[in-house]
């Protein structure tokens, strides 16, 4: 088993130890280390079902359960394309195929370098934008952004990769 | 409280408020087909294959969930619930892999029965199905998830009979699938091997790993010398492969069956439980001697053993350092037993018939090498035992009853027998305890107190003036508050004894499978096999280990005394703390 930093323990601890009394604290603590690590480690698992006593299975079912929760960690910048049925006949997969073409990214992965995560996403309910891209917290409605997306796309990839 | 009036197929039956539709049926002798329901255990009502009609209402309802009202008019058997069954069955098969003609379950598969009971005749939907897992790397138990209907029996099982949860349900829709945290490998989690899971699993999802291959060969290898052992519960339960009562007793046709298929010795496992009861009666009395650690806790559960290295190491010392029964009787046979009949132990190879699937594990455990050598070379399960008899084309009703070999190892006492019961090894113990300290032979023989199949049990007996707590814990969720007030320092006991599984080896994980339908009447079987047992005990002249003529003669002759040097060598080993997850 690969071994996780000493921080993301020591947070891993303060999380557990901040939702322990609260009702329902499985997905409040999976949450957080979700939002705070960028997915959910084994450890945390561990941890978790030992505040919660509840076996390591039972919490794993709750992470592959809700698609919010990964076991990978997630790239720096995660990109999400929305497939939902507006964004799809308005060419999303389109999108989707031509960002995993800049970023060596594969769907629904990560890129071996870790800058970037895809995934493809259900509807995310904002059709009105379709086809809908979401870049960490930057929504681009692709009708009209698409040229701006590719170009903050290619910057992280030009900052990160060429200078990096 | 007031009966409450129901109609089942146009009958007028009484019932309880708040009993389940499916229960009523079942007093009433009305057969509702059922697949993930088992009684006391699963109460979800997942797989709506008990689907029944009731008037009035528009969809059936899952009878084993729902309760019945007063003047309920339910149809188990309309038209509409019918098809819905066989549709049920249609869809979980057409996620199931159907090569059940090679499949370990084959004949005696809960879904192959229901399909043909329901009339499914043909493959209505084929078409995708969900990528599967198979892991036989643990020592024990295989998972084949292709095979799995995710009726969630097993997890239960894990869940509330051992209160550990190694299995649970993951992903979800299609993707669903059953398996250890990380869908790893048994080997690779905090799983004990105790086989529970497979004893109620209703398919072939979950199975022991087969060595039957392995005893095929070395029996046919001339140059092998194959000696083959029986534990005390696989005679109570092996009558089962052959339809035969629950509860026979099959001891006598048994050695007869292996016999006939060529195993060079046919001992008693029993033999080698009076040599435990010898080294862990006295194991005890010089820890209470001499100030050791106490609670001395038994290890004959290999089941158990796992569970301590990973969930209590702090308790380790603790545990007795003897070896289980048939790894003492196998330590003796390659050593005792090669020098006398003068065959080179690597020469002999040693089986165990157990009902136990942790035991295969226990056998290749690294702390129970003797000078490099494994005691045991193959663990079968009682059933795979009953899968060898067939294969070797014998009768097994109709073989006379026949002994087994008396030179070295053939006697046995009525407090070996016992072992394969929850509370046996403990009774043993104390036979020979008290007589051992208060020098003597005492009429004083059955500890009613630490009898039972189910719940803890204790007792406080005094030997020698001294009172003596004692506990029997069988499941480790009835051993875990035990184990806790160890850890805080406020247990009261002297010596526990701590079995795997619920009842004991009589239930254990290798036993015969119990089918849902017994399981969930009224027939208590681990009880009837317990009976069994208990009357071989009281059949026998002897009843306490330390009488064993054959047990005196091999101290005096090559082990000495009870814990010496030779027999520390021989019959004792030690543990080490273990990872829950590697």
């Amino acid at each position: 088993m690969k071994k996780i930093k000493e921080e993301y323990l020591v947070r891993i601890d303060e999380i557990v130890k901040m939702h322990q009394d609260k009702p329902g604290p499985v997905k409040l603590m999976l949450h957080e280390v979700q939002k705070e690590l960028g997915y959910i480690p084994f450890e945390a698992i561990e941890a978790i079902s030992e505040a919660t006593n509840r076996s390591a299975a039972d919490i794993y079912g709750v992470v592959t359960f809700y698609s919010q929760f990964t076991t990978e960690p997630k790239g720096k910048h995660v990109i999400g394309v929305c497939l939902g049925t507006a964004c799809y006949v308005n060419g999303s997969q389109t999108i989707l195929e031509l960002l995993s073409e800049m970023t060596g990214c594969p769907v629904n992965g990560t890129s071996s370098d870790g800058l970037f995560s895809i995934d493809a996403t259900r509807c995310v309910g904002a059709c009105g934008l379709a086809p809908v891209v979401s870049v960490d917290d930057t929504v681009f409605g692709c009708q009209k952004q698409l040229e701006e997306l590719k170009m903050l796309v290619l910057n992280y990839i030009k900052e990160e990769r060429v200078n990096g | 409280m007031e009966k409450i009036k129901v109609k089942i197929n146009n009958r007028e039956y009484l019932a309880n408020p708040g009993q389940t539709i499916l229960d009523v049926a079942r007093e009433n002798n009305i057969h509702i087909p059922t697949l993930c329901h088992l009684k006391d255990l699963t109460g979800t009502g997942s797989c709506r294959v008990c689907q029944v009609e009731i008037k009035g209402m528009n969809k059936l309802v899952a009878s084993c969930v729902y309760p019945v009202a007063d003047g309920m008019e339910i149809k188990t058997n309309s038209k509409k619930a019918l098809d819905a069954r066989k549709q049920i069955l249609e869809l979980i098969v057409s996620n199931h892999s159907k090569d059940c003609l090679s499949c370990i379950r084959n004949t005696n598969c809960e879904l192959q029965r229901l399909c043909q009971e329901t009339g499914v005749r043909e493959d209505a939907y084929a078409g995708a199905k969900t990528t599967p897992t198979f892991d036989d790397v643990a020592p024990g138990i295989v998972r084949d998830t292709s095979k799995c209907i995710l009726c969630g029996r097993c997890v239960a099982a894990c869940q509330k009979m051992q209160g550990i949860g190694i299995l649970g349900f993951q992903n979800r829709g299609f993707k669903t699938k059953i398996g250890p945290v990380y869908d790893r490998s048994f080997a690779d989690v905090n799983c004990i091997q105790c086989g529970q899971c497979i004893n109620v699993c209703p398919v072939g999802a979950l199975y022991e790993k087969e060595e039957i291959h392995y005893v095929i060969d070395a029996l046919d290898d001339p140059d092998k010398y194959v000696v083959v052992q029986t534990a005390p519960a696989v005679r109570a339960s092996l009558g089962e492969e052959f339809s035969m009562p629950i509860g026979t007793r099959v001891t006598g046709k048994m050695v007869s069956a292996l016999k006939l298929m060529g195993f060079d010795r046919v001992y008693d496992t029993n033999f080698g439980a009076d040599l435990t009861i010898m080294e862990e009666a006295n194991e005890f009395i010089n820890r209470v001697k001499n100030g050791g650690v106490l609670p001395q806790i038994t290890s004959c559960s290999p089941g158990w053993v796992n569970y301590c290295e990973m969930e209590y190491p702090e308790l380790l010392d603790n545990l007795s350092t003897c070896k289980s029964p048939h790894m003492m009787l196998g330590a003796m046979i390659k050593s005792r037993f090669a020098d006398i009949n003068n065959i080179p132990k690597e020469k002999i190879v040693t089986v165990s018939i157990m009902p136990c699937t942790a035991k295969k594990g226990e056998a290749r455990r690294e702390e129970n090498l003797v000078d490099g050598v494994q005691d045991i070379d193959y663990v079968l399960t009682t059933r795979e035992l009953g899968k060898l008899i067939k294969m070797y084309g014998i009768d097994f009703k109709a073989l006379e009853d026949e002994k087994y070999d008396q030179d070295l190892f053939g006697e046995y006492t009525g407090a070996a027998v016992i072992f394969g019961v929850s509370g046996g090894v403990m009774e043993a113990a104390l036979r020979t305890a008290k007589d051992v300290l208060e020098d003597g032979d005492f009429q004083q023989l059955e500890y009613t107190q630490v009898r039972g199949e189910h719940g803890l049990k204790e007792a406080s007996i005094e030997i020698a003036g001294t009172v003596i707590n004692v506990a029997v814990a069988h499941s480790m969720k009835l051993a875990k508050p035990l184990l806790e007030d160890i850890k805080n320092g406020v247990s009261k006991y002297h010596f526990i004894e701590i079995m795997g599984c619920p009842g004991g080896c009589v239930n254990g994980g290798g036993q015969s499978y119990v089918p849902a339908q017994i399981r969930n009447s009224n027939i208590d079987y681990m009880t009837l096999r317990a009976k069994a047992l208990y009357a071989e005990d009281e059949a026998q002249p002897v009843r306490k280990s330390h009488l064993n003529t054959q047990i005196q003669a091999l101290y005096k002759e090559f082990l000495k005394e009870p814990n010496s040097d030779v027999a520390h060598h021989y019959l004792h080993t030690h543990y080490h703390k273990k990872p829950r997850f590697k």
